[in-house]
């Protein structure tokens, strides 16, 4: 079973092992180059209050031969379970209910069962590993930038550093084959799968991440010190957004808004003698707002977070894929007779 | 001896469809057995409830003592070639028969080799280039090679040019012969198995009709033809299997293991497809008089 396992896998396998060999190696030879930035910028050897470095070494960076791998670091980790899922998972059961070359495999001394468990477990094991090394590979290549931008936890980063990438192509790899199963048909169940896969990859950040550790909370007043990220305002109507500057370094900032006293959010309206077009510039705005008695809110992931979120996060996707494995494995024993 | 098959009340339904109808049949080892039916009687449902690809609705099935798909040591002893002989396109003869000795521990590569070796194939052409009757020489060889007490196929010659067909099937029983394998041969057309099987299953309408040696069949069934009479006029123990009243003459075809010695009657052997074909005809619910006017 695992030669034939091998056999039907193999050419697949090749060109998905192919490319994330190909990106592998192109982040290796130029990792030196963004090495060498990383040095000369001073960012390297900083330890303390590093943001002049941080913003020449990334302009430097992305200005360099390298800079459009940090970009194809990211497609490529973000890619690899939806082309998993679609290229190996759904085509390994549907392809053999399609051309009825079930019957004959089934009809061997063998149980449809132990045929599952090989063909699953050689297509698992070549997703994680495949995966693992693609982001393993981006993780270590990128880490100058992440240093630089101080931002691995928000919701874009976090996706394709670490091990999350890994159980996502388990993931995938494993709903590609029982939409397969379900569905008997192989572009139908490709084509739902990279859908799944995307909803998936939208959902978990959007909706699930955020509160997988119950987030921490700041609040303060605002003050005209601390500056605003945002501070705008429509002088027909004095509808305003202000939000307050954090000063919580590598944060994923999940809510940041400026409360009034009686916990609703503030917009305005604006006092068009301290702020608008007539008014003495951004300066008597900002105090006029300080002045306004208001207190920042703000719901954040603090950066030590990282990890424990990262594995938490593993760990919830490889629970969902063993309880799609289950319903695989009861599709083909009950459900295809 | 165990019997080869042996269902009782055997059910199927596909959601609100019914493949096969309270099925009850034993059939014995060391024949080769003709499952014969129209298209959509339930002949594939029946083979495949009995390699175990399908689960019975309702009733029972058992295969050489067993039941179907309860593990691996059970499927080594039965064979099966599906409907339309699905083979790997992309992979090669050579690899099919690697696939065969991999998977079934009871693997004979001699017998592949040879089979292939006489059928001419080239081990290192892909089955995907095979033609029809090729790929089904390949599906069947599997079978074989694995050394099964029992062998089903469904629908083999389909796909074979006559002179092919005669070829495939003598090959056949020349291995069940050897080997001593109850071999299952269904089909529609009754031609393809009238020289070949000993044992005779009619299937129409997810119903068995009829099941039993072709010999003991052909004894018991008469043609008889006269001057017009109802059925109801047949003595006790004559059943009446199919009749046809075209104007003054009746033609009906009865069971019955006492001779008719009505002199009203001319009596006359009837042949396995006349025999088969009666079969179908009545269950099919066809009245003479429809017939007819059908033709009117």
């Amino acid at each position: 079973m695992t030669w034939l396992a091998w056999r039907q896998f193999r050419t697949s396998m090749a060109i998905v092992a192919g490319a994330v060999a190909v990106v592998a190696v192109a982040l290796l030879v130029t990792r030196p180059g963004v090495m060498d930035i990383y040095r000369s910028t001073g960012l390297d050897a900083c330890t303390t209050s590093c943001s002049e470095q941080a913003i020449a070494f990334l302009s430097r960076a992305r200005a360099s031969a390298a800079g459009p791998l940090y970009w194809l670091g990211f497609a490529a980790v973000y890619l690899i379970p939806a082309i998993i899922g679609i290229f190996w998972g759904a085509p390994m059961v549907a392809r053999e209910l399609e051309t009825g070359t079930f019957r004959l495999v089934w009809s061997q001394s063998t149980t449809r069962s132990r045929w599952l468990v090989v063909k699953l477990a050689a297509g698992a094991v070549a997703a994680m590993a495949s995966a693992g090394l693609l982001s393993l590979a981006v993780t270590w290549w990128s880490a100058p930038f992440d240093r630089a931008n101080d931002n691995r936890l928000i919701a874009e980063v976090f996706g394709a550093r670490g091990v999350v990438p890994i159980a996502y192509a388990a993931l995938a790899f494993v709903l590609g084959a029982l939409i397969g199963t379900v569905l008997r048909r192989t572009v139908p169940a490709m084509a739902l799968t990279l859908a799944l896969v995307a909803a998936v990859q939208v959902v978990m950040p959007t909706m699930v991440r955020p509160h997988l550790i119950p987030p921490e909370t700041f609040t303060g007043a605002v003050t005209a010190e601390q500056g605003f990220n945002e501070l705008m305002m429509s002088p027909d109507d004095g509808y305003m957004t202000v939000v307050p500057k954090l000063d919580i370094p590598g944060a994923w900032v999940l809510e940041n808004s400026a409360l009034k006293a009686s916990g609703e959010v503030f917009h305005g309206p604006m006092d068009a003698k301290f702020c608008g077009p007539d008014a003495g510039g951004p300066r008597s705005c900002e105090k006029w707002v300080a002045s306004q008695n208001l207190h920042q809110n703000a719901v954040y992931q603090p950066a030590s977070r990282f990890w424990p979120l990262q594995w938490i996060e593993s760990g919830l996707i490889l629970v969902v894929t063993g309880l799609l494995t289950a319903l695989c494995f009861w599709w083909v024993r009950r459900r295809l007779t | 001896m165990t019997a080869a098959i042996v269902t009782t009340g055997l059910t199927k339904r596909y959601g609100r469809k019914t493949a096969l109808n309270d099925c009850t049949l034993t059939v014995p080892t060391g024949r080769i057995i003709g499952l014969v039916g129209p298209n959509g009687a339930g002949k594939s449902t029946l083979l495949q409830l009995a390699c175990g690809l399908l689960r019975p609705t309702a009733g029972t099935i058992e295969v050489l003592g067993g039941r179907p798909g309860s593990g691996p040591e059970h499927a080594a002893k039965v064979g099966f070639v599906a409907q339309d002989t699905p083979t790997y396109a992309h992979m090669t003869i050579a690899e099919h028969l690697r696939l065969g000795s991999a998977l079934n521990p009871g693997w004979v590569s001699a017998i592949a080799q040879e089979r292939i070796a006489r059928l001419g194939l080239d081990p290192a052409q892909k089955a995907g280039k095979l033609s029809g009757g090729q790929r089904a020489q390949l599906a069947l060889t599997l079978a074989v090679a694995k050394r099964p007490d029992l062998l089903l196929l469904d629908e083999p010659v389909a796909s074979l040019d006559p002179l092919a067909r005669r070829e495939f099937l003598q090959g056949l029983m020349e291995h069940t012969a050897e080997h001593g394998t109850s071999l299952v041969l269904s089909s529609h057309l009754i031609a393809d198995l009238e020289r070949t099987c000993d044992y005779l299953v009619v299937l129409v309408d997810s119903r068995i009709r009829l099941a039993g040696e072709v010999d003991e069949l052909l004894a018991q069934h008469h043609r008889v033809t006269g001057a017009r009479r109802e059925a109801g006029s047949m003595p006790a123990g004559h059943e009446v299997v199919y009749q046809s009243h075209v104007g003054k003459q009746s033609t009906m075809i009865v069971r019955s293991t006492a001779p008719i010695d009505d002199p009203w009657w001319t009596v006359e052997a009837l042949s396995l497809e006349d025999l088969v074909l009666a079969y179908m005809t009545e269950a099919r619910g066809f009245a003479p008089e429809r017939v007819l006017e059908g033709q009117r």
